[in-house]
């Protein structure tokens, strides 16, 4: 297990690398550079900004530079928003995006997994089929079509939330429930069918033999099973969880890091990009290490392969 | 050595003509599939038919501007209302609708040829070339490729075949991992060793016979990918970052839309509508063929 979870790790570094480094040369051999403005700019000046912004050394010299930034926790300053170093920037934003991106994931599964149960459960009846068309309904209105109308009912004409930016502490619910409710519908899907599967094995024939009670075979026997599928397409959600959160920074205006680094990508400001990134890629990769893990933790097949390899 | 060349061929396209008239047979039978199937076909005709249409003046120019008629609701003139500089949102969702179509249907082509060819040279060759393929594939799905997407995008400047590219370079994995998995069960059987006997070279092997064997489940993982990618590149649109003006799809159409949402929600409920409309009809019909091509895996 340790051995697993170390050579996870390097193998995470070596992903992280390769992002950044990516990254940097795709930037720089972009075209456009930070210095572009409608204004011209005199050429005296530019030169002077070229220097400062350590743009006038070899690419390797920059590249290795950005190397250092990034491992020392990015320090550089960030052009679009002087005054302050990208750490500061992302210690800013990251509060907002991962407390909406995580309320985003729980309302997923905790609409999401329920639903999948209860329709298993009911399979064939009028609560299957409306839960099930439900949450087909869910799936064909992306976030970025449920999103402006909720803000329109709830933020403008309910007044429950507030529709626009991040200042009061509730301000993160109406964006997180925009997000969960897509990724919930998909979810649903996955847990009914990954239930049914299971329902069918000889061992819930077993456990309804020996007389246990129904909700028991559901909870305790068949979810193990059942939320395989879910617990498989949790990497993916992942990655689809930050292109929503771009969405949904978007629409209602929150300050987070979606914001800036669609901001910093427009801006060529090449630090913040790096550091954002950054931050993207370790969400991606610790949480797909997460998904691994909870795999093990379910399926007992893959965790006695994993044991006899090492 | 023609006539041996052609035969396996014939008995090939013999064998998929049966393959499909049974799938289709089966497809017929799946009632809401077949809805989907001809709303779909519906949709897109209207959105290629707007093109003539356009051009014959049945309906407005998306373009034009009408600064007498702005911000109209839906009425018979305007069908589905005007925008705030008087643009017809008929003719605008059905000009928006070929951008979106023929962007979700060129990037499924891209990923679809990448994942193809990768996933079968994976397969057919195996060993240590295999488990360097695809753990190059494994550390690709764990990368932030939307990123790179809106990267190259801003970078490079809006253009149309660079949406495909990107779009088509990060939507090819999954498809590599099933045709792979195809082609490894595949190059077993006795009709490679008859092919191989009969002195083919590896990648005319590839091309000619493992391929198209794998047809099924690639028309199946199509289909269920060009709604992906639509979503992808309205998601783009809507960030702006996606197809520019005076070009527009469905996304950039939602996104003025939902600016506007309290005025003249109409904006964002026609194109929304289609959009959302197209997402169920594909999704659906994938999941029907996939019902009708391999009724193993059918789900319950």
């Amino acid at each position: 297990m340790l051995k697993f979870i170390v050579s996870r790790f390097f193998q995470g570094l070596l992903a992280l690398f390769c992002v950044l480094t990516l990254t940097f040369f795709l930037s720089r051999f972009a075209p456009g550079s930070p210095y572009t403005d409608e204004k011209q700019i005199p050429l005296h000046i530019r030169e002077q900004m070229k220097e400062q912004m350590g743009l006038g050394d070899s690419i390797v010299v920059q590249w290795a530079k950005s190397m250092v930034d990034a491992a020392t926790g990015f320090q550089g300053p960030s052009w679009g928003n002087s005054g302050f170093s990208v750490r500061e920037v992302i210690g800013q934003a990251f509060p907002v995006s991962i407390s909406v991106g995580l309320s985003g994931l729980f309302i997923a599964l905790g609409i999401g997994v329920p639903a999948g149960v209860l329709a298993a459960a009911k399979r064939n009846t009028k609560i299957d089929y409306s839960l099930m068309s439900i949450a087909l309904l869910g799936i064909c209105l992306p976030t970025f079509v449920i999103g402006p109308i909720f803000a329109a009912i709830f933020g403008f004409q309910l007044q429950w939330f507030s529709a626009v930016g991040w200042n009061q502490p509730t301000d993160f619910l109406l964006p997180s429930l925009v997000l969960g409710l897509y990724y919930g519908a998909y979810i649903a899907r996955l847990t009914r069918s990954g239930m049914l599967d299971t329902l069918s094995a000889d061992f819930i024939r077993t456990a309804r033999a020996k007389g246990l009670p129904e909700w028991r075979v559901m909870i305790i026997h068949a979810l193990r099973g059942g939320l395989l599928p879910v617990v498989n397409y949790l990497g993916p959600a992942f990655s689809a969880l930050i292109t929503g959160s771009f969405v949904v920074e978007s629409i209602f205006g929150l300050p987070g890091l979606g914001t800036h680094f669609i901001n910093a990508a427009k801006n060529r400001d090449y630090n913040l990009i790096q550091g954002t990134v950054c931050v993207f890629a370790i969400l991606i990769l610790t949480l797909n290490f997460v998904a691994d893990l909870l795999q093990a933790v379910l399926n007992p097949r893959l965790r006695n392969v994993s044991e006899t390899a090492d | 050595m023609e006539a041996i060349e052609t035969a396996p061929e014939f008995a090939a396209a013999e064998k998929g003509s049966s393959l499909g008239k049974d799938a289709w047979f089966r497809l017929k039978k799946n009632r809401l599939a077949m809805i989907c199937l001809w709303v779909f076909v519906a949709i897109t005709v209207l959105c290629v038919g707007g093109l003539p249409a356009e051009k014959l003046g049945l309906i407005a120019d998306p373009n034009a501007i009408n600064l007498e008629d702005r911000s109209v609701g839906p009425s018979a003139e305007y069908w589905m209302g005007t925008d705030h500089i008087g643009r017809d949102i008929f003719s605008r969702i059905l000009a928006g609708g070929r951008i979106s179509l023929m962007v979700g249907f060129l990037a499924t082509l891209v990923s679809m040829t990448i994942g193809v060819v990768y996933g079968s040279v994976a397969g057919f060759f195996g060993g240590r070339l295999d488990s360097v393929m695809m753990r190059i594939v494994d550390i690709l799905y764990a990368l932030p490729f939307m990123i790179f997407v809106i990267i190259l995008t801003t970078f490079f400047g809006n253009k149309l075949w660079l949406l495909f590219i990107a779009i088509g370079a990060v939507e090819w994995l999954t498809m590599a991992r099933i045709v792979r998995g195809q082609v490894m069960s595949l190059k077993k059987m006795e009709f490679v060793e008859a092919a191989r006997s009969l002195g083919l070279g590896n990648w005319k092997l590839i091309f000619r016979h493992l391929i198209p064997n794998t047809l099924g489940p690639v028309i199946i993982y199509t289909t269920l990918t060009v709604p992906a990618v639509m979503l992808l590149e309205s998601v783009l649109s809507f960030l702006g970052l996606g197809v520019m003006p005076p070009d527009s799809s469905w996304g950039t159409l939602i996104k003025e839309g939902a600016d506007r949402m309290l005025t003249t929600p109409w904006l964002l409920i026609f194109p929304a509508l289609f959009f959302s409309a197209t997402l169920f009809c594909l999704n659906f019909l994938g999941d029907g063929l996939r019902d009708a091509l391999d009724p193993k895996t059918s789900k319950d």
